[in-house]
């Protein structure tokens, strides 16, 4: 359990960093909070010859909230988003799906930018970036770049970050007034990843009918992505215990659960059914 | 005892805790010798296989790397891993090589040892060995070992190892004659004890002085020096085992291993000190696992439900080897299966299996848990058949309290007959009723409630305790007039420092602080049997108890000099000796040479405390989690030496239970690969996971078998929860038809019995 030897570099800039990165390609890993790759490092499952510690880069802890939504900096930390005063009003969705990544020893050190760049299927915050169309910025050797959540993650653990970039920011759009939202998650203790997740919200029009539903998904596939069959079920009807039922259903008929020593296939496929069926009860209540 | 007791049942903070919290305690991890290197080991990845060769050049040239020891360095014949408990002669060919020699039969076997200026280095090099395995097929559930198409030990013809038989009275005909019979399959997950301080050693050879000096040792240090001075063929006075601080044992730390042998041996082979501090993925691998069993068990009632017989065969999951103390939990649930009731006729059979997993050994009431989770849903699904309240079923069939002492099956081979010492089963469970809250509570008996089950149930057990066959205590009284107390008795995080000095203390007369308490070194006392079986306060304490005795006794001739009385004059108190006319002498006046005592306390009869618990569960049926809304458990330990301790004992052991009901399973692939190898995937209660657990202890019986009265106490609770939670969940999903056979009860397999009993 002792980490392989690299070496360390904690430049001053986000250029410096950037350059480091280019220089060294794919030998080349960043640190911020360290709460995932320091184990992939003692368990020896990755070896990069550098790693490029963004501890000293300005402003990638930042937390903006304007007119236009929230933008948390790529080092902001969870317990950042708990404390922060003004985040549960401006992001209710965010404030609570941060309740649910992992313990407070964690989330003293675990950042946001380590977390949507790791992208584990379960993690919480990719579900959320999913679910709020959030829009996330790489820089690299040639500036700065933008893709959507939904472009983002590619896989367990794969992302659209190319070796040479790193990611700054996630940008999450404002939150009207109003909005309908539910966090569901199941997982076997308070702290570990969830066996599934559910994200969601949605506005209701004039006569009460839902509509612009987001439901992301997490724990239920190889990456967070929405649940569509089950939004379209959802969007122009009232949101009832019919209509939540066929959009329960929905769901479990369109995600393709993984398989693991955690809980089977069609185990996952009737939680998410479940989670999605609670989240919905919750937003409507 | 010469004084009134003052200290034994007080709940005194535990000693322990002030060096413990202020960050000073001394693990094995602490400690460091001027010039050490490091080990680490290389492990088999592969779970079965002929090992063709181990090519270490390309290791034994990195820089820093100073030895990689492979099976040849170690000698021949191989040193094996000997057999601590039963040493049975039929268990030999089982045992394990300190290194895998010629095949390799578990993933996590050592098969090489790199030593090197650090741990960092050292872990570098194991990348660089290359090892050639030619696989075999893995052997990984209870089928294949039984179809012997690959055996793991072809010279013995079979992958069962042993068999163990328990007996009692004519169990056949009991069936034959019985109105009513039932029989089921049961099974019980692997899991393991996973102590929170990993295993360590530091070990030093001293060449000029030919001593060895082995920091790290727990549990059985002497044990381990006889067994450790046999494998390097040295005088057992040529070692010290030396025990700091120890951060739990729970029956899988503390035994030897074959870590234990090989950093001692590479210290020794390199002339430097060598240290080793096992991580928590190797430890998942190397450690001993335990519980894993399947067993087809048949009960035999009357109409109205006496129980007349239990027979049936148990299957244990042994892993590789047959380990240190590996043909205990067979033995046990065997002989356990009948618990705390009254069961006249009895015939069951255990086989042990050797798989190509790791090899198991003792865990916290090992072959206890497993057949108390087996006989009390054959209890409850008996009186379900027959109409009946399990509650009645239950005080129909304890064994009462004018049957005392009540003979259990007798175990064969490795012959043992033991009979439960004392105790009043009923009042036991009646006070666990009133605890529980019984009465409201089995209202909500499967009733659903904002969409969880209610469940309630209630589970009787019996823990052993005491296992002999002797304990030493020496106490000196010092020149300054303090007792120094010298035991060979072993802590492993239990408060035996606390512990010992209030019965210390009460046996001398003395205040707590006059006590101070020595142990954790084979250097103390001329032997010793350490902590396990739920032994140490019961076997330590009463040799501490005749020490004292015997002390005071020496001391009387001195006082009566010193008083110038009769020897039958002499009274001694708090603070020395006085006569009968109030002259008094100071213990520190009578000892210008320390005066010392020493007693051995024999004992072959075991300690049965027993109890009773009672949970609450709610079941989820979307997702199926088990919520433990309430668990009250109540035992009677004969002589309570410190309550806080005994709670915190009691309390740990139920959350145990919990954790191997509900959370833990080491899942195996069809590879013989281990899937749980962190405690991201390994599942264990953390401390906020069951909130609502209270514990009652009881002194209502003590034992006739010690002078303490005292029953060995740390198992215990651990053992009935199996059983309870699983009823419990019966109870809840009765709507259902749900019947659980299996742990765990994790959310996955409680929503797929459920998907199986909904048409």
């Amino acid at each position: 359990m002792k980490f392989p030897a690299f070496d360390y570099a904690a430049p001053d800039s986000l250029d410096e960093a950037v350059a480091l990165l280019a220089a060294h390609g794919e030998d080349a890993m960043v640190l911020a909070g360290g709460q995932s790759l320091m184990p992939i490092l003692a368990f020896r499952m990755a070896a990069p010859s550098l790693l490029v510690d963004l501890k000293k880069v300005p402003a990638l802890d930042r937390i903006d909230i304007g007119a236009e939504g929230v933008t948390l900096g790529a080092r902001s930390r969870w317990c950042d988003i708990e404390r922060h005063a003004g985040l549960a009003a401006a992001h209710p969705l965010l404030a609570e799906a941060t309740r649910h990544i992992a313990h407070y020893q964690i989330r003293n050190r675990g950042t946001v930018g380590g977390s949507l760049a790791l992208a584990d299927p379960a993690a919480e915050l990719p579900g959320v970036a999913v679910a709020c169309d959030a829009l996330l910025t790489l820089a690299g050797p040639g500036g700065e770049r933008h893709v959507a959540a939904a472009e983002f993650f590619l896989g367990p653990m794969t992302t659209a970050i190319a070796p040479d970039e790193i990611l700054t920011a996630v940008h999450f759009p404002a939150w009207p007034e109003n909005r309908r939202w539910a966090f569901q998650e199941f997982a076997r203790r308070k702290g570990d990843f969830a066996l599934a997740g559910v994200a969601l919200h949605y506005d209701l029009d004039a006569q009460g009918r839902a509509r612009d539903m987001r439901i992301g998904v997490i724990g239920a596939s190889d990456r967070p992505h929405r649940l569509h069959a089950a939004e379209a079920t959802m969007n122009g009807s009232a949101v009832d215990a019919a209509t939540i039922a066929a959009a329960a259903a929905a769901a479990s008929t369109e995600v393709s659960p993984m398989e693991d020593h955690h809980a089977p296939a069609d185990y996952r496929r009737a939680l998410v059914a479940t989670l999605v069926e609670r989240a919905l009860q919750e937003a409507a209540s | 005892m010469s004084a009134p007791n003052r200290l034994i049942g007080s709940a005194l903070e535990r000693v322990e805790d002030l060096r413990l919290l202020r960050g000073r305690g001394q693990f094995v991890a602490d400690i460091n010798r001027p010039d050490q290197l490091h080990a680490a080991f290389l492990r088999s990845a592969v779970a079965h296989g002929m090992l063709r060769g181990v090519d270490a050049a390309e290791a034994l040239s990195l820089d820093g790397v100073h030895a990689v020891l492979t099976a040849r360095d170690l000698g021949s014949p191989m040193p094996l891993l000997p057999i601590r408990l039963q040493p049975l002669p039929e268990l030999e060919p089982f045992c394990q090589p300190m290194l895998a020699d010629e095949k390799v039969r578990y993933v996590g076997e050592p098969v090489a040892v790199v030593i090197a200026d650090s741990s960092a280095i050292a872990e570098d090099a194991l990348d660089l060995i290359a090892v050639d395995i030619d696989p075999l097929p893995a052997i990984t559930n209870r089928d294949q070992a039984e179809a012997a198409g690959t055996l793991l030990f072809p010279e013995h013809g079979s992958n069962v190892s042993m068999r163990w038989n328990a007996v009692k009275g004519d169990a056949d005909a009991a069936f034959e004659a019985a109105d009513y019979t039932r029989r089921e399959t049961f099974t019980v997950q692997r899991h393991a004890a996973l102590f929170m301080e990993p295993r360590g050693f530091v070990a030093e050879w001293d060449t000029d002085a030919e001593k060895l000096s082995v920091w790290g040792a727990a549990k059985v240090a002497f044990a381990n020096r006889k067994i450790l001075a046999a494998t390097m063929g040295l005088e057992r006075d040529q070692i010290d085992m030396i025990e700091g601080d120890v951060g739990g044992s729970f029956g899988s730390r503390g035994e030897f291993y074959p870590e234990d042998f090989l950093i001692p041996f590479a210290a020794r082979h390199l002339g430097r000190p060598v240290k080793w501090v096992e991580d928590r993925r190797e430890h998942l691998m190397a450690a001993n696992h335990a519980r894993q069993i399947e067993c087809d068990v048949e009960i035999a009632a009357t109409r109205d439900g006496k129980i007349l017989a239990l027979r049936g065969t148990n299957w244990t999951d042994n892993g590789a080897y047959i380990r240190t103390n590996g043909s205990i939990a067979p033995r046990n649930a065997a002989q356990f299966m009948s618990g705390a009731y009254d069961i006249e006729h009895i015939r069951l059979t255990s086989y042990s299996l050797t798989t190509n997993k790791t090899p198991t050994g003792t865990y916290r009431g090992p072959g206890r848990f497993e057949p108390d989770f087996v006989r009390e849903r054959l209890i409850d699904l008996m009186a379900k058949d027959l109409g009946l309240d399990p509650l009645d079923v239950r005080r129909r069939n304890l064994v009462p309290a004018d049957k005392m002492p009540y003979p259990l099956a007798t175990m064969t081979p490795f012959e043992s007959v033991t009979s439960l010492d004392s105790g009043d089963n009923h009042a036991l469970l009646d006070r666990c009723l009133a605890e529980f809250g019984w009465d409201e509570k089995v209202a909500l008996q499967g009733q659903c409630i904002d969409g969880r089950y209610h469940g309630v149930s209630v589970g009787c057990f019996i823990e052993g305790g005491a296992a002999g066959p002797s304990e030493d205590a020496r106490i000196v009284l010092e020149s300054d007039g303090s007792f120094a107390v010298y035991l060979g008795s072993a802590g492993v995080g239990q408060g035996i420092e606390t512990i010992m000095g209030q019965i210390a203390g009460d046996a001398l007369g003395v205040p707590f602080e006059r006590v101070r308490v020595h142990y954790g070194s084979t250097a103390y006392v001329a032997e010793g049997f350490g902590s396990f079986h739920s032994r140490s306060t019961v076997m330590g304490g009463s040799a501490i108890v005749l020490a004292a005795e015997a002390l005071l006794e020496k001391l009387r001739p001195i006082a009566a000099a010193a008083l110038g009385c009769a020897l039958d004059a002499v009274v001694f108190d708090e603070e020395g000796a006085r006569d009968a006319d109030g002259k008094a002498v100071a213990f520190d006046a009578l000892s210008d040479a320390p005066v010392s005592a020493e007693a051995r306390f024999e004992n072959k009869k075991y300690t049965y405390s027993y109890g009773s618990l009672a949970a609450h569960v709610a079941v989820d049926p979307k997702t199926g989690q088990v919520d433990v809304l309430d668990i009250a458990s109540t035992k009677d330990v004969g002589r309570m030496i410190n309550p806080a301790t005994l709670n915190g004992q009691s309390v740990g052991s139920i959350v145990q239970g919990l954790g191997g009901t509900l959370l833990e399973e080491f899942v195996y692939d069809s590879e013989g690969q281990l899937l749980t190898g962190t405690l991201a995937d390994y599942l264990l209660p953390t401390a906020t996971d069951f909130p609502n657990i209270r514990s009652t202890v009881l002194e209502l019986a003590p034992s006739p078998h010690n002078p303490l009265g005292a029953k060995g106490a740390g198992e215990g609770e651990i053992i009935p929860v199996g059983g309870v939670i699983a009823n419990a969940v019966a109870q809840a999903l009765a709507g259902f038809g749900v019947e659980p056979m299996a742990l765990p009860l994790s959310p996955p397999n409680v929503w797929r019995m459920l998907q199986e009993a909904i048409p």
